[in-house]
């Protein structure tokens, strides 16, 4: 590693910095989404090292470290992030705060907000003090997104807000919504669209969670009876709204290829396989047909990260390919749904355990399967379902990089 | 190391593919195939990529070659799968070359490196005896005689191996026959007595023969390396080798790729392209994210032999199966979409299906690498 001087000074200080201020807790793995810091007005911290990790992080602006100072972020560099990232990963850090604003609102405000959204809504993101949900699907705009029916009609200074939309990720925890709404009815379906910021405390919102088949009710239905929304809180001109969703989107869809939430910190796939299957005397996988599986899987895995690797490269060096987001969600996701069919397949019948005390609280590093099991499986069926099917994904490919006709 | 390609790359890449594309299309392998050509390349070809440096890449500047590395040789065999050139460039300027400067003394290094480079010289590798890849298995016995040794055994596909100058065959010296101490790699003229070379017929019109040794007397200084300790050499030889025919094969993937997708936008059937119909798009977007998956193992494979990782044995397996599965998709979807007339021998397409197949065959399939990626992880 051949590093600037300036960097290596950046290293050991950022180093030394996250030693003194990075609490023991908060340096275990993550074991299910409950470990997750999201932040917002209604958070409750898991215990004390989770909240004074993130008002440690936030006051150096580390909770988003490429933000400008400005709007509450670190006003690092690339190369001074990428310092960064590899000095939490060295502690095994935890994340201090995840979130829709940080990954999808905060870049959109960045390019498309006015000054005073910026100045108003960034802050409060960087320090997890506002946790946003995103309203896009309705119950008859799914994959068809561009054909939703939310209305919101400009009345004096304010927006009226009608309509019903679905899918919509922690609802029933998040303080604001960015919210696709239909401003002109007259104009063609992509053209009508804006992009509106309200509070979820506003009159006329209201949710109810949707139970999914993994038990668990992270989504709900979200309902807008003549919420009123003062007119400053369109982002970008009435009618521009498709253009943010779409950029908000590649941000979404990076974030869902590149999550690979069973692995933060855990042994890799085979290294649990070994302790739940076994090893022969010559030091292979008990079972050679799993083995097989399991090495095919890694193979493609691997493949996968090198590529995000190649591209982020290429695309530092001016190079690059288009339509990115879109092959990396199409393949990360599926990628993953496969990871968690074998995990499922390693495990055997241990893997089924569903609630109840058989329900193991370890992280998989004992042989035994972590007790979120089955409910990760399930939950993963949806990462090529979520941010645009793959099949939409794959429709994108065909259209933009590949230029096949009437695709 | 970043996984880009720097300037100086740049320009080998994009000399390369101009070279292949005008001097070596598929064109030429068609015309020498039908010919029954005696060498199975142009020669005049071969002394080409000698002057544009492409014989030399893999060879030290000291020895007279061009000391470009691995990642610039890569290039090269990207630009010969995407036109299916014919030349001795793997066998001899990869293969070969890599085994002597890695095992070589100094004299031999002096002897042999600057004739390949200077494509004068042609020089094959001798090692594999099973039809599936497997390296450490090798009957051919190695007798002390003289002030050297006698050879005996069969090596049924040597590639390059009817117009190799000199053969390095792995014999053994002691040991059983799959045990990994005790081959010994030596430098053979195919002149002398005893070695017998027949030419080989093969699908996709590549050049090998089979080559048998029948107490055929090598002298001591014709040891490549130590005796007995030849295995890491071999092994070296062969990630080059298999690092190369990943990029042979991602040139492959890639104008199969883009060969079909031409052919999609042109075709018509029912009254319109027959690319407008999503059975086809989506086969063909999810073929265009292997190909880039293809094209990161390769890189980062040929990246980590120029660095000397002692893991790039690790990314030229993983390089090799991942390339060959995707090339072995890639070519097979082309022929299936060209239709009827994907199957016509006069169609380039088959071409590319035929080479895909061969070069999976070659140094390892993709179930030979997936296991060893998986040995090498440790289980």
């Amino acid at each position: 590693m051949d590093e600037s001087p300036e960097h290596q000074a950046f290293r050991a200080e950022t180093r030394a910095w996250l030693e003194a201020n990075c609490p023991a807790e908060m340096r275990q793995p993550v074991e299910g989404e409950g470990d997750v810091c999201w932040g917002g007005r209604k958070w409750r911290f898991r215990n004390d090292a989770q909240k004074i990790w993130l008002e440690r992080m936030a006051a150096k602006g580390w909770t988003v470290p490429e933000w400008p100072k400005a709007y509450g972020g670190g006003g690092l560099d690339r190369s001074e992030n990428k310092i960064l990232q590899s000095e939490m990963r060295r502690i095994r850090a935890r994340p201090p705060l995840s979130s829709f604003g940080i990954w999808m609102l905060g870049p959109a405000l960045l390019k498309y907000g006015n000054e005073a959204q910026k100045i108003e809504h960034l802050p409060k993101i960087a320090r997890g003090e506002i946790r946003w949900c995103q309203g896009y699907s309705e119950p008859g705009a799914g994959s068809d997104l561009a054909s939703l029916r939310t209305s919101a009609i400009l009345q004096g200074d304010e927006y009226v807000v009608n309509g019903q939309k679905v899918w919509t990720s922690y609802a029933d925890a998040a303080d604001w919504i960015f919210c696709l709404v239909r401003t002109d009815p007259s104009a063609a379906k992509h053209l009508g669209i804006s992009f509106l910021l309200f509070d979820m405390e506003s009159p006329g919102v209201s949710t109810s969670p949707i139970k999914l088949i993994s038990g668990y009710s992270p989504f709900c239905q979200t309902f807008f009876d003549n919420v009123r929304v003062p007119k400053d809180n369109l982002v970008g001109q009435p009618g521009t709204g498709w253009d943010i969703a779409k950029y908000l989107l590649t941000h979404e869809r990076e974030m869902i290829g590149g999550m690979d939430m069973g692995s933060m910190g855990r042994d890799s796939m085979h290294q649990m396989a070994k302790k739940a299957v076994g090893t022969a005397r010559s030091g292979k996988l008990k079972d050679g047909l799993l083995r097989a599986d399991i090495v095919r899987h890694e193979i493609n895995a691997m493949a996968f990260g090198l590529t995000m690797e190649r591209v982020k490269d290429e695309a530092r060096a001016g190079q690059g390919i288009g339509a990115l987001s879109s092959m990396l969600k199409y393949y990360g996701t599926e990628l993953n749904k496969q990871r968690q069919e074998l995990l499922m397949s390693i495990h055997g019948t241990d893997s089924l355990t569903w609630e109840g005390e058989d329900r193991h609280d370890g992280d998989g590093s004992s042989g035994r399967p972590p007790g979120d099991m089955a409910k990760s499986w399930l939950r993963s069926r949806a990462n090529s379902i979520e941010g645009g099917t793959s099949e939409v994904q794959l429709n994108i490919i065909a259209k933009r990089v590949l230029q096949l006709p009437g695709a | 190391m970043p996984l880009v390609l720097n300037d100086e790359q740049r320009m080998v890449k994009d000399s390369a593919e101009g070279f292949f594309a005008g001097e070596g299309p598929v064109a030429q392998l068609r015309k020498l195939r039908d010919a029954g050509d005696a060498d199975g390349f142009d020669r005049s070809l071969w002394a080409k990529m000698a002057e544009m440096g492409f014989a030399g890449v893999a060879i030290p500047e000291q020895f007279g070659g061009a000391g470009l590395g691995m990642v610039a040789a890569g290039l090269i065999q990207e630009a010969i799968g995407r036109n299916l050139t014919l030349s001795p460039f793997l066998s001899s300027a990869i293969v070969a070359a890599t085994a002597i400067v890695k095992g070589g003394t100094d004299e031999q290094k002096a002897a042999l490196l600057p004739g390949m480079a200077a494509a004068d010289m042609i020089v094959a590798l001798a090692a594999d005896e099973l039809p599936r890849h497997a390296p450490q298995h090798v009957a051919t016995r190695a007798e002390p005689s003289g002030n050297g040794f006698r050879l005996t055994g069969s090596k049924p596909f040597v590639l390059d191996g009817h117009v190799a100058d000199r053969l390095i065959v792995a014999a053994r010296t002691s040991g059983a026959d799959d045990d990994m101490a005790g081959i010994t790699l030596f430098l053979v003229d195919p002149r002398t007595a005893g070695v017998a070379v027949s030419r080989r017929s093969v699908v996709d019109s590549r050049n090998a023969a089979a080559v048998t040794l029948d107490n055929c007397q090598v002298d001591g200084a014709d040891v490549l390396g130590a005796v007995g300790e030849g295995f890491a050499t071999l092994e070296a030889a062969l990630d080059a080798g298999r690092a190369c025919l990943a990029a042979e094969m991602l040139g492959v993937s890639a104008q199969s790729f883009e060969t079909t997708v031409d052919y999609l936008k042109q075709r018509e059937q029912f009254g319109q392209k027959i690319g407008s119909f999503q059975a086809l798009q989506h086969r063909a977007a999810h073929l265009f994210c292997e190909v880039e998956l293809a094209r990161s193992v390769t890189l980062k494979a040929l990246t980590a032999l120029d660095a000397g990782d002692p893991r790039a044995p690790f990314f030229a397996s993983l390089a090799k199966a991942k390339a060959g599965d995707v090339a072995k998709l890639a070519t097979n979807e082309a022929v299936q979409m060209h239709g009827g007339i994907g199957m016509t021998d006069e169609y380039d397409i088959g071409f590319f299906m035929k080479r895909a197949r061969a070069a999976g065959e070659t140094f390892g399939d993709g179930a030979f690498h997936a296991d060893r990626v998986a040995r090498l992880l440790n289980y």
